[in-house]
């Protein structure tokens, strides 16, 4: 507790793409209610805050800590233990510090291939051929960068996590519902869910928030969405070819996509009861793949281009497989 | 193999042809490699792509799936989807570093028995020549969710 008494709240942002600090501030007055009821300590791209003023807090004097991204260096791991330590409940927020999200995609390649891809590709202009170096001497002294690490890691896998917010990024009505059920927690009109719930998700698929029509489906063939000429607006877009996620993808979102004509692309996570998201998508989609022969069903599955890519876009770091660079180099 | 490789194989039948066919095979004193463990399901239209994941996560270097000949299927054409699902399988963990034939589809009758068995020591063949997968998260953690659990 602060000395005007609130509880405190801190929000860092590890290997992610910053969509999950704007979600929080994209739920509009209430973000209010946030600064009536905690003090804001430590959260990086809203306010100055050294990391020496969080060495410098006791242990657990941050009441909530919402951590976006993944693990993906040493100065990810470093503040995920911190913060840990310095929180008495520590919510892995979005997609990346739950599953990976797309930096961990990159566990597809190899630290090597990732840095050629970045600073040598033919797409990259970088003359002077310059990569990042771990020491740099300048007059002022000893420059250090955090040690990249061989794989993209989530929360969990380094530190214990209370609670998982899925999503990329949490959509805003859901990050509301879960700051109101921490407020009546913390003034004891309710408790706390049990440690490690996911909190602001539903417990159905996105095909069950789409409004789009579903027949039984008969799929001759797979196309990416800039093939089809016309996209009926009103039809389920698996059986128009498109690759859609939501019948393995966790309810939550209202089905913002299909609604807009986009597909699903999985981004709140398995759904419940599925161990493994791109596995429960091959179980869906092979049932539907209207044909018996070989040949024809080998024609269709070359329509799915990147098989991997679409079934783990958002949870490859935690899938099953977790591909060899995790399981080898992750620990 | 000289340097005495025993692969570890799971393999999933399906009740009605291919596990009868191991059956048979049994019964009728044919002798087939024993690396392969055999799991019964109903049907090899109930075979989850994540029970093929689990086991090469777990351990196993190859996994085999039999079920009923095409058009035999005691539930119709569920055998169509297993074979459907193995194809998109094989696509997918070629992509995550995996041979695909480490993942194998062999289609056996209730008769087959010799059949069976010399397809299993085949498989068996192939995985020895292909050697160990050895995939990493086998020696990581007892179950798959849980990654070692590091104290703040």
């Amino acid at each position: 507790m602060t000395q005007n008494g609130k509880p405190k709240f801190a929000m860092y942002w590890a290997a992610g793409c910053g969509g999950c600090e704007i979600a929080v501030l994209n739920i509009h007055e209430k973000i209010l209610e946030v600064d009536a009821n905690f003090e804001v300590v430590f959260w990086p791209v809203a306010m100055d805050a050294k990391y020496k003023d969080v060495d410098a807090m006791e242990d657990g004097e941050i009441y909530l800590t919402l951590f976006n991204g993944g693990i993906r260096n040493a100065e990810n791991e470093h503040l995920a233990r911190l913060l840990r330590r310095k929180s008495q409940v520590l919510v892995a927020f979005g997609s990346c510090a739950i599953e990976g999200c797309i930096p961990g995609l990159a566990n597809l390649s190899s630290p090597e291939q990732i840095f050629e891809a970045v600073y040598r590709s033919p797409s990259t202009v970088n003359e002077d051929g310059r990569v990042p170096q771990y020491v740099t001497q300048v007059p002022e002294g000893e420059l250090h960068l955090p040690i990249f690490y061989p794989t993209l890691r989530t929360l969990q896998d380094v530190v214990d996590v209370d609670y998982f917010i899925p999503g990329c990024p949490p959509e805003s009505h859901q990050i509301a519902a879960v700051i109101d059920a921490v407020l009546a927690a913390l003034s004891g009109k309710a408790e706390l869910p049990p440690t490690g719930a996911f909190l602001g998700v539903g417990d159905s698929t996105v095909c069950d928030e789409c409004p789009r029509q579903r027949n039984v489906k008969h799929i001759k063939q797979f196309m990416r969405i800039q093939e089809v000429e016309h996209i009926d607006p009103d039809l389920c877009l698996l059986e128009q070819g498109i690759l859609c996620s939501g019948p393995a993808t966790a309810s939550g979102c209202q089905g913002k996509c299909p609604i807009a004509g986009a597909p699903c692309v999985g981004c709140y996570g398995p759904a419940v009861g599925a161990l493994d998201q791109g596995a429960r998508l091959m179980t869906a989609l092979a049932s539907v793949i209207d044909s018996k022969d070989p040949t024809e069903i080998d024609r269709i599955l070359d329509g799915i281009v990147d098989p991997a890519g679409s079934f783990y876009r958002f949870g490859l770091a935690r899938s099953m497989l977790r591909t060899a660079w995790v399981a080898e180099n992750g620990r | 193999m000289e340097n005495g490789f025993e692969p570890v194989l799971i393999g999933f039948t399906c009740n009605w042809c291919s596990y009868r066919a191991a059956d048979l095979a049994g019964t009728s004193r044919i002798k087939y490699s024993p690396n392969v463990r055999l799991i019964r399901l109903m049907c090899s239209g109930r075979l989850d792509p994540t029970f093929v994941l689990k086991a090469l996560a777990s351990g196993a270097d190859g996994v085999l799936i039999t079920g009923c000949h095409p058009g035999e299927c005691h539930y119709l054409e569920q055998n169509y989807k297993a074979l459907r699902r193995v194809a998109l399988l094989k696509r997918t963990i070629q992509q995550m570093g995996i041979d695909p034939q480490r993942v194998k589809l062999v289609w056996a009758s209730a008769a087959e028995g010799m059949h069976l068995a010399r397809e299993i020591t085949k498989f068996v063949d192939e995985m020895k020549a292909l050697g160990p997968l050895d995939w990493p998260t086998a020696r990581l953690r007892p179950a798959h969710r849980e990654l070692q659990k590091v104290p703040a």
